[in-house]
């Protein structure tokens, strides 16, 4: 036996142990009680937030948030950087030498087609219900950019130049992270502490209600469909778009 | 624990232990997709249905359709090289 398989067998070993221990004691599932239990109530009590996740998501720790989707931001934006074709480079000599592209499957195509509708109103519904229920900006935002990529594997390429153009992504991205971003200082403004939550919160199970929760909700949707959608066109692009056909 | 947490549990192993078997980069990036797949089974089947719903889109969508651009971006290279 090498060296290295019998360092990777010792380490994985300690680490299944550790795991075990873990566990161990852990509260049985589906029964929060102590702090966990605490949290739940005072996010209904003082928030009006029926979803605790996302309670703590954008208004307990909402600041987390704010550094999360700043980093998202960052990657689609370094993956803009690095993967976009400079003007004009490479691409026209591209063309030419490349057989076309196969033809996408019939079956994908309608199945691809069919799924696009569904997929952005579940999206949709996904962002604009966090507060109420399981999801929120994040969960809805990826929904919405995988929709976009389901007119792709419905082999409309011409169609996802049209419906996702570069810019419009861009847009959505950096105004997503603005509107957070805004949010956090309107809270100072009016509460004195950044993302201080200073909207009215309305009656619990409400959609417009938990104040500034489901807008900070909207806004990280936004900001994840822009980010997840140019990451993923700047892909294609590289990819398939450019010298396809 | 319930039936389907056992069997969410099971399918997670294997298929963790499958992805790390599978050699080939292409397969692998399926294999993972459907491994992504049992993962967000197990969170839903221990209520944890927000992590679950972005693991889906996530790990079953967008990771392995960013592996396979990249793969085929990088086979056409290769292509033209030769």
């Amino acid at each position: 036996m090498r060296p290295r398989t019998v360092i990777a067998a010792l380490v994985l070993t300690a680490l299944a142990g550790l795991v075990v221990w873990s566990v161990g004691d852990l509260t049985p599932f589906g029964t929060p009680s102590g702090d966990a239990d605490a949290v739940a109530r005072r996010l209904v009590r003082d928030r009006h937030v029926a979803n605790t996740v996302n309670g703590v998501t954008y208004d307990l720790r909402a600041l987390d948030t704010l550094g999360e989707e700043l980093i998202l931001f960052l990657a689609g934006l370094g993956s803009a950087v690095l993967l976009r074709h400079g003007r004009g480079e490479e691409v026209e000599e591209e063309r030419g030498d490349e057989e076309a592209p196969p033809r996408t499957a019939d079956l994908l195509r309608v199945a691809g087609a069919l799924l696009v509708g569904p997929v952005v109103v579940l999206g949709v519904y996904v962002v604009v219900h966090g507060h109420l229920g399981p999801g929120g900006g994040f969960q809805g935002g990826v929904m919405l950019a995988a929709g976009l990529l389901l007119v792709y594997a419905a082999g409309q390429v011409v169609a996802l130049e049209r419906v996702e153009p570069t810019a419009l992504v861009e847009v959505a991205e950096s105004s997503g992270a603005l509107a957070y971003a805004l949010v956090a200082v309107g809270g100072l403004v009016f509460g004195g502490a950044a993302l201080f939550n200073f909207l009215p919160l309305g009656t619990t199970g409400d959609l417009l209600s938990a104040g500034t929760i489901p807008v900070l909700s909207v806004a990280v949707g936004v900001e994840v469909t822009g980010a997840t959608a140019l990451i993923l066109t700047e892909f294609l692009d590289q990819t398939l778009l450019r010298g396809g056909e | 624990m319930s039936a389907l947490q056992d069997v969410a549990l099971l399918a997670v192993a294997l298929g963790g232990t499958a992805t790390v078997l599978v050699r080939d980069p292409v397969r692998q990036a399926l294999v993972s997709g459907g491994f992504g797949f049992s993962l967000s089974v197990l969170f839903f089947s221990v209520q944890a249905p927000d992590v679950a719903l972005s693991q889906i889109v996530v790990a079953t969508v967008a990771v392995p359709v960013m592996v396979l651009l990249t793969l085929a971006k990088l086979r056409r290279d290769d292509d033209r090289e030769r």
